[in-house]
């Protein structure tokens, strides 16, 4: 396993541009697989579009203290980006003015993040209707100053939202280092001990499921009940729902499709299993995200691969909704993996 | 260079013996999906019970097929390997069950 991001290594595919055009050559070049917006139109008149803005996602930074295989973000402890408290006054103000009522807390590890615990505590006073902190679950353990984080997300009502590639220790440890599965357990213990993840707490302790390799998630239901099976069993452990999420050719992960010659079969069988009534649902069509520094995106992955809005209004300096929705969403072959099978999203799957 | 009797990429026209005898083919193909639909077993228990008997059947594609299925299922790789065994076993196993045949033969015609 890797301990320094793609950019710290100085990889090739550090930079957004040879990602794309890895994604828009090969396989996908004329004569080859249809592109992904080749295929989105001969299922609908037009291109994506955004619906009404429930969702604003904000990625507070790409610092991590992991280094997991498949990451898109690309995070690591070697990575700086952070969010200014300025741009943070802004996306408090944004959500304000919107008509979201979920704000989704994404990094890297975004409890690292310096004024994480003000940020959270100023969104909460907004009242958005769904706080979400995506944890990596390790960082809980990291360090004593993250010890008291199950109750600080206690106190705020927080969604939590952990990754948990799988309920075995092989698995998990192969994606995302060693060790990482025995501290996740701790991890979810604890915020199992605060009531998290307990019937009728109301307070919402999720999990995501990545496939460990170049494979796409089973049914997620199927893939929930083995979950809460073995968890509980074998540590004790209650959470509420299992999310899905397809591993998009991104960053890390396409870097890994590549080394491992698996590149060409897994994009083949993203296209084969490309499900119409996904695209309906993909969550690009309700989500604004926005990068460490104030830039806004369709999605997370496509912030990841630099693609800005196509809009006039790139920035949060110069935000204004009715101008943003009226845009065309961006996309590249990456999106095949939010429409393949029962789709995906960073709520699980769509269909 | 000699022309290998199994290609991996004929695995994706498997679809492709309709094209001789489209109703048969739907007949089939109807029938496989509905056999792997959740019944008393789960699509999770048919899946391994797959991958033995494609080890039985010794069939490059199957493997393939239901390894992948597996992976994505979240079957592991002890579990893959148990039900190589459980495979390997009968297979043994009916092989040497036959040595009572043999036995019998043997005492049958000796004195």
């Amino acid at each position: 396993m890797a301990v320094k991001s793609l950019k710290g290594r100085q990889h090739n595919l550090a930079d957004s541009k040879r990602q794309l055009e890895y994604l828009s050559n090969g396989i996908f070049s004329p004569g080859g697989l249809p592109t992904f917006e080749t295929q989105v139109k001969t299922f609908q008149d037009t291109s994506l579009r955004p619906k009404t803005l429930e969702i604003l996602q904000i990625n507070l930074g790409y610092m991590c203290n992991q280094v997991c295989a498949h990451c898109h973000v690309d995070a690591g402890p070697d990575r700086k980006e952070m969010m200014s408290r300025n741009t943070m006054k802004q996306c408090l103000k944004i959500l304000k003015q919107t008509s979201a009522t979920t704000l989704d807390l994404t990094g890297g590890a975004p409890e690292m993040h310096p004024d994480f615990r003000w940020f959270v505590s100023e969104a909460s006073k907004i009242g958005v209707s769904d706080l979400i902190v995506r944890s990596n679950l390790t960082i809980l353990r990291a360090n004593k100053k993250y010890y008291d984080l199950p109750e600080f997300f206690k106190a705020h009502n927080i969604h939590v939202v952990s990754s948990l590639p799988f309920y075995k220790k092989e698995k998990t440890d192969r994606q995302r280092g060693d060790g990482v599965f025995s501290q996740s357990i701790t991890a979810l213990k604890e915020l199992n001990k605060v009531g998290y993840g307990k019937e009728n707490s109301g307070l919402q302790l999720d999990l995501v499921y990545n496939p460990s390799g170049a494979f796409l998630p089973a049914d997620q239901k199927a893939l929930e009940a083995d979950f809460k099976k073995a968890l509980k069993k074998d540590f004790d452990i209650d959470f509420n729902q299992l999310f899905t999420i397809t591993n998009l050719p991104i960053s890390r992960f396409l870097a890994y499709l590549i080394a491992s010659e698996n590149y060409e079969d897994y994009m083949q069988r993203l296209v084969e299993a490309f499900n119409p009534a996904a695209v309906a649902q993909v969550m690009c069509t309700n989500t604004l995200s926005v990068s460490w520094d104030g830039f806004l995106y369709d999605c997370d992955f496509n912030q990841m691969l630099e693609l800005k809005v196509a809009s006039p209004v790139q920035h949060l300096n110069d935000f204004d909704l009715d101008q943003l929705q009226d845009r065309f969403i961006r996309v590249s072959q990456h999106c095949y993996g939010c429409t393949a099978g029962a789709g995906s999203s960073c709520q699980g799957s769509t269909v | 260079m000699s022309t290998p009797y199994y290609e991996n990429q004929d695995l994706k026209k498997f679809k492709n013996i309709s094209d001789w005898s489209p109703e048969l083919g739907k007949k089939f193909f109807d029938y496989y999906n509905s056999v792997f639909e959740e019944g008393a077993l789960t699509s999770r228990e048919k899946s391994l019970i797959a991958l033995a008997v494609a080890h039985t059947v010794q069939c490059p594609y199957c493997i393939d097929a239901y390894t992948q299925d597996g992976l994505e299922r979240g079957v592991d790789k002890q579990e893959m390997m148990e039900a190589v065994h459980v495979a390997a076993s009968i297979r043994g196993g009916a092989s040497l069950v036959h040595g009572v045949q043999m036995m019998n033969v043997y005492e049958k015609r000796s004195m």
